[in-house]
């Protein structure tokens, strides 16, 4: 009960707030229309044999709730410059009922951005079978685990000041080295560094209806260790935080 | 000083856990560049409970330190602190404690019985929102937003929320800093009328007005110790003497006084300056027996010169500034 009342409240706020909603939805729309509208009869962008709407739909639904996750750290940085991390310190709230509200609000924002970009995709000739859809979105919501556990640990971790560079420096190239704007080289020293980031494989979903295996062993390891590693430091980076800021 | 009236309870706490904070042995330092800031230095303090203790001391005392190692927000480096017979934390967790801290904003983008709602919703026995809203005199701005208040409004709220929770043990750290007059006596109005229901309350502030008409007990912080705890009445004696100034020529000092209220007196060239057990008093009889004293100024208590006097001088210059 408690636990749902302040995930509740969470979600109030996050829905309140308009300017908040239309950058981190707004704007990746806005990039696709602009992008895949000229491109949309292209059918294998760049060789990945994925057409151009289906990899940007995708690619900025990946970029989008990459966004959004990591945003979730900006409203943390700024609860804490007031104080009220500490107020809900010394009430009975868990920490595990408090992550679960920030992740399940993170995770509200995306899935919202990911059904819009898909009605986007749809409206440029976008189509796939639904079991194709859904397993397409799993993995795109998986993928997104260790960008919400980032986004928490930056929250803990940065003040107000410097969250604005790290949540667009860190999304972009994250977004840049994952094949976001254009498929990566197939080999090489960039691919195997893209292999190691999530980003990557939120990206690779786009591979599923074109009747690949998107993940392999691979993927769900990266995903694995990068989620694991990064919720430990949030964790401790949550424990600690306990000065005034 | 106020004309709010006392409804101070002295009476024994009822049977039951008779300690509601036992600190023992209390330390806590903090690394600052080139430093080290020794915020609490040894702080031993039993309250018992249904008690309302006021925290005295001027800004870097180490009093909101001391409260946040209450709440179990920073750990001592070394002592102990037990909480309703309990660790801070089981107290926090089993929703014992309440406390409105220092720091001052509240969260946008939420309305004000919506905040109040949610913080209610965590506690295992919370007052009716309605209820408290009220008592904290907020009713009608319930449903404004947060970010929309004025500084006053927003520490009703925060009182409001530190309140809903019907703590047995509620922690104000200067809690009226940043209100006017009539805010601070509508605040201490609303926390006459939780204190009347035996709970125990802690509050720092730097007023002594504050604490002499709201507490049970003043205990004096300083330099990171308690350097005094009593009754209002007698911590008020120690350190509450007010200073009247004024230009008199050719009256020897020693026939200053006999006059009522005064305490101390000394001349430098022309002036004079009486130290007051009773201000009110000295200044009548000043004027009654010497018509011709003019420039006459009267200045409240000095909290942190009657703290160096209690503390000692040869303690303030290793000492740092924590709040």
């Amino acid at each position: 009960m408690t636990a749902l009342a302040y995930t509740r409240f969470e979600f109030f706020r996050m829905f309140r707030n308009a300017r908040f909603l239309l950058f981190s939805i707004g704007f990746p729309l806005i990039i696709f229309y602009a992008t895949a509208l000229p491109n949309r009869n292209v059918r294998s962008f760049n060789g990945s044999g994925i057409s151009f709407p289906l990899y940007y739909m995708v690619g900025l639904a990946s970029f989008g709730t990459m966004a959004a996750m990591i945003a979730t750290g900006a409203r943390i940085a700024s609860e804490r410059t007031t104080g009220w991390t500490r107020q809900l310190r010394i009430t009975p709230l868990t920490t595990r009922a408090y992550f679960r509200a920030k992740v399940l609000t993170a995770y509200a924002t995306s899935l919202l951005t990911i059904v819009l970009l898909y009605l986007a995709g749809v409206s440029l000739g976008v189509s796939m079978s639904g079991s194709d859809w859904l397993g397409m979105t799993g993995l795109i919501l998986i993928a997104l685990l260790p960008f919400a556990a980032m986004g928490i640990l930056l929250g803990h971790l940065l003040t107000t000041d410097s969250m604005g560079p790290a949540i667009g420096g860190g999304t972009s190239l994250f977004a840049f080295l994952g094949g976001t704007w254009f498929p990566l080289a197939s080999h090489g020293f960039v691919h195997d560094l893209g292999q190691l980031l999530p980003s990557y494989w939120l990206v690779q979903a786009a591979h599923l209806p074109a009747g690949g295996h998107p993940w392999h062993a691979m993927a769900w390891i990266v995903i694995g260790v990068w989620t694991a590693v990064l919720t430990v430091l949030a964790g401790y980076a949550y424990r600690r935080d306990t000065k005034r800021v | 000083m106020q004309p709010v009236p006392s409804t101070k309870t002295r009476d024994a706490p009822p049977a039951g856990p008779a300690e509601g904070v036992r600190a023992e042995g209390l330390t806590k330092s903090f690394k600052a560049p080139h430093t080290v800031v020794r915020a609490v230095r040894g702080i031993d303090l039993t309250i018992p409970v249904g008690q309302t203790l006021a925290l005295l001391g001027p800004n870097g005392a180490g009093k909101s330190t001391t409260i946040d190692m209450m709440l179990g927000l920073t750990s001592p480096d070394s002592g102990t602190v037990s909480v309703l017979g309990g660790t801070p934390a089981a107290a926090v967790d089993a929703g014992l404690v309440a406390a409105m801290l220092q720091a001052g904003a509240l969260i946008r983008d939420v309305r004000v019985r919506e905040l109040v709602g949610m913080v209610a919703a965590l506690y295992p026995r919370p007052m009716a929102v309605g209820e408290v809203l009220e008592l904290v005199g907020i009713g009608e701005i319930a449903e404004r937003k947060t970010q929309k208040l004025s500084g006053g409004q927003t520490q009703r709220v925060r009182l409001a929320v530190a309140l809903v929770a019907d703590p047995e043990l509620l922690i104000l750290d200067e809690p009226t800093v940043a209100m006017d007059v009539e805010g601070r006596r509508g605040f201490w109005a609303a926390m006459r009328t939780f204190t009347a229901r035996g709970r125990t309350v802690i509050f720092a502030t730097h007023y002594l007005e504050e604490a002499d008409d709201n507490a049970d007990r003043i205990v004096l912080m300083a330099h990171g110790r308690l350097v005094a705890d009593g009754a209002p009445t007698e911590i008020k004696a120690r350190v509450g003497r007010r200073t009247i100034r004024a230009t008199l020529p050719d009256v020897p000092p020693e026939r200053l006084l006999e006059l009522a209220g005064v305490a101390g007196a000394e001349r430098r060239g022309v002036t004079v300056s009486l130290s007051c057990t009773d201000s009110d008093a000295a200044i009548r009889a000043l004027l009654g027996s010497y018509p011709p004293a003019r420039d006459i100024e009267i200045t409240g208590a000095d909290l942190e010169q009657a703290f160096l006097e209690l503390t000692g001088d040869d303690d303030i210059a290793d000492s740092g500034a924590i709040g």
